[in-house]
């Protein structure tokens, strides 16, 4: 089954869904611009070598150092980079053992790309206080935040916000809702 | 989602009610009959269970006369209040015999054999202007006389006030306490609103109001809206401020917004966290929680100055500041010990000393008026209830049957609490009391599609 609620791979797009798909459609548009690339490697003046990369089945392109950020990667689904979402046990902060590989990624891409800024939301499932819920979605943020910055992101490249379990993914009462509401989200600025 | 039974020694409650009436007048032949054994006493009180405290009593409509039509009926609101309590045994409306108007017209002969302790009578006639006269007794069924008695004039518009104002009456009149009937509650009421477009697998859009209403939760009146989340709404010891959080910022937020001009101040917007304020019993200081030095932990602003004070200073979650009412000592809930529970410490510094040792989930502390006793969040398998832990005897009871109640507070008179009951996506508001076990929603805020959670009296 795959619905939209459950696709790990799904852009999160709420709260503030303007901003969010504002985002997205950067990204998509940069991710349109994969097909320029040869092109514009071969303008930019390797000559010949350009070509004979080409005819290797390599894309070799020249680097302006003005242009923005190509997160066009964010979105290859070979890379743990396209995983934006991290579940976590019930009451617990702790970063599960799957989700690992993901923060290392990221937290390594921040740190290669210290233009970069990224939101870190933390949620909890709708059991419980609502209040300290709002703090146990602050720590699962804290934890994913701590992870980054231990793979290379800079302190001031991550923000964390907890909705707490105001914001739920799947807005039902049962076991598999809570589990997919526990989570924490992760929102690269569209600047 | 099935409502799993209360986990108390109380029976179920419809084997109770059932039970209830005969196991009554067994008590009242039994105390008419001096000669009734000592056994036979002892399985009486042990069929009534917790019930020994509940009087009887008979709400009889108020009798309208002069072509007064009111809209509003009084006696049903009474009953219902008596009934909140669990101190009374309300005489269904179907079972009365008669309807008399006042003690001339009543029989009380008949009203002793239903087992009625008392009687409610009234009435309602045109005022001279565009009001009515209105006249209320209570009947001591055993005497047969009268115990309390009084007329009002009253508008259309008062007349659940005066229901209200009746039922604290006899409140005090039978129990020798106070009443909470005519004290108001605060709200957050969330209702769904289709997003644009549909079809994009989005939960429909929120909408979030705080409201103030009358204790049954009757005569709502929203004094914020709002498109982010709204919660933890707390009544100024004055009442006439309330403080809440909202997400209006994108993240938590403290205001604090005067009832009477709507005027709202934001008093806490640090980085992280600002959440879960609770007024200083002098009202000039909020306890909150913030996450701006790293964990969530619980701090004091002073409202005139601004001023900050950290309470605690853990590296795990404290949070739900909840003040003892002599102001010096604050319980609050902490995962500290690795599971939520709840804590106490002195405002101006001290020990942490853990007060909830029953389970593995106690959260949302808040203290009887009195200081005495300590309702919470308590899970137990799986569900969530209202417990109330007796502070000065250790004993620890849950009163609410779940599975996802929240955010109790108790009645200014601290017999019985206020909070959220549901689950499956809806919510709505509900009472435990702590004497008689009776559970009782507030049908006002039953409504379909819409949430009413968060309360605070």
């Amino acid at each position: 089954m795959s619905t939209p609620a459950n696709d790990p791979t799904r852009l999160p797009c709420r709260p503030r869904a303007g901003l969010r798909l504002a985002a997205a459609a950067a990204l998509l548009a940069l991710l349109a611009g994969c097909a320029s690339w040869l092109e514009e490697g071969a303008r930019d003046g390797t000559g010949p070598e350009a070509e004979a990369a080409e005819s290797a089945g390599l894309a070799v392109r020249g680097l302006d150092p003005d242009e923005p950020l190509d997160a066009a990667i964010l979105d290859d689904p070979d890379t743990p980079l396209k995983t934006r979402r991290i579940h976590f046990a019930f009451d617990s902060s702790q970063i599960p053992e799957d989700a690992l590989p993901v923060l290392k990624a990221h937290g390594e891409f921040l740190g290669e790309h210290p233009e970069l800024r990224m939101t870190v939301e933390g949620h909890t499932d709708e059991r419980g206080s609502r209040a300290y819920n709002l703090a146990l979605g602050e720590r699962r943020a804290e934890a994913v935040k701590e992870l980054l910055r231990a793979h290379g992101a800079g302190t001031e490249q991550v923000e964390t916000v907890s909705y707490g379990e105001e914001q739920p993914l799947v807005p039902e009462s049962n076991e598999q809702a809570w589990a997919e509401n526990r989570r924490a989200e992760l929102v690269y600025d569209s600047e | 989602m099935s409502r799993p039974p209360r986990p108390t020694t109380a029976p179920p409650r419809s084997w109770r009610a059932k039970a209830r009436p005969a196991a009554l007048a067994a008590v009242l032949a039994g105390a008419l009959l001096p000669g009734t054994p000592r056994a036979e006493d002892e399985v009486v009180i042990d069929i009534i269970g917790g019930m020994e405290a509940a009087t009887p009593i008979a709400v009889v409509p108020f009798q309208t006369a002069g072509g007064a039509s009111p809209e509003t009926r009084i006696a049903p609101i009474i009953a219902a209040d008596l009934a909140r309590s669990g101190r009374f045994e309300v005489l269904p409306e179907a079972d009365l015999i008669a309807t008399p108007g006042r003690i001339e017209d009543v029989q009380f002969s008949t009203w002793r054999a239903l087992g009625v302790d008392y009687l409610v009578v009234g009435g309602l006639r045109p005022g001279e202007e565009q009001d009515y006269r209105a006249r209320f007794e209570l009947l001591d069924a055993f005497r047969g006389e009268r115990t309390d008695g009084r007329s009002y004039r009253v508008g259309e518009g008062s007349l659940r006030r005066l229901a209200h104002t009746l039922s604290d009456r006899i409140y005090k009149a039978i129990t020798g306490d106070e009443g909470a009937f005519s004290s108001r509650i605060a709200y957050i009421a969330v209702s769904q609103q289709k997003a644009d477009g549909g079809g994009s697998g989005d939960p429909p859009e929120q909408r979030y109001r705080l409201v103030v209403a009358d204790a049954d939760g009757h005569r709502g009146r929203t004094v914020l809206r709002a498109s982010a989340p709204l919660l933890s709404p707390a009544w100024s010891p004055s009442r006439d401020r309330l403080a809440y959080v909202s997400f209006e910022g994108g993240g938590s937020q403290v205001f604090v917004q005067e009832l009477a001009t709507g005027e709202r101040r934001r008093v806490a917007s640090f980085k992280g966290i600002n959440s879960a304020p609770a007024w200083s019993p002098d009202g000039e200081r909020l306890a909150v929680t913030l996450s701006r030095d790293g964990a969530a932990n619980i701090y004091l602003i002073d409202l005139d100055s601004g001023e900050t004070r950290a309470i605690t200073n853990h590296w795990a979650i404290d949070t739900e500041a909840a003040w003892a009412p002599d102001g010096e000592t604050i319980y609050f809930t902490s995962d500290r010990g690795g599971k939520p529970q709840i804590y106490r410490t002195g405002v101006d510094g001290g020990e942490v000393e853990r007060v909830t040792y029953e389970g593995a989930y106690n959260a949302h502390p808040t203290l009887s008026p009195s200081g005495e006793r300590l309702a919470m969040v308590h899970r137990r398998e799986g569900a969530y209830h209202i417990a109330v832990q007796d502070l000065e005897r250790d004993a620890f009871r849950v009163l609410s049957d779940g599975p996802a109640d929240e955010s109790p507070s108790f009645a200014p008179n601290g017999d019985w609490v206020l909070y959220s009951a549901g689950g499956d996506g809806n919510a709505y508001l509900e009472t435990a009391s702590l004497i008689g076990d009776a559970v009782t929603p507030l049908e006002a805020t039953q409504r379909p599609g819409a949430q009413v959670r968060e309360p605070a009296w």
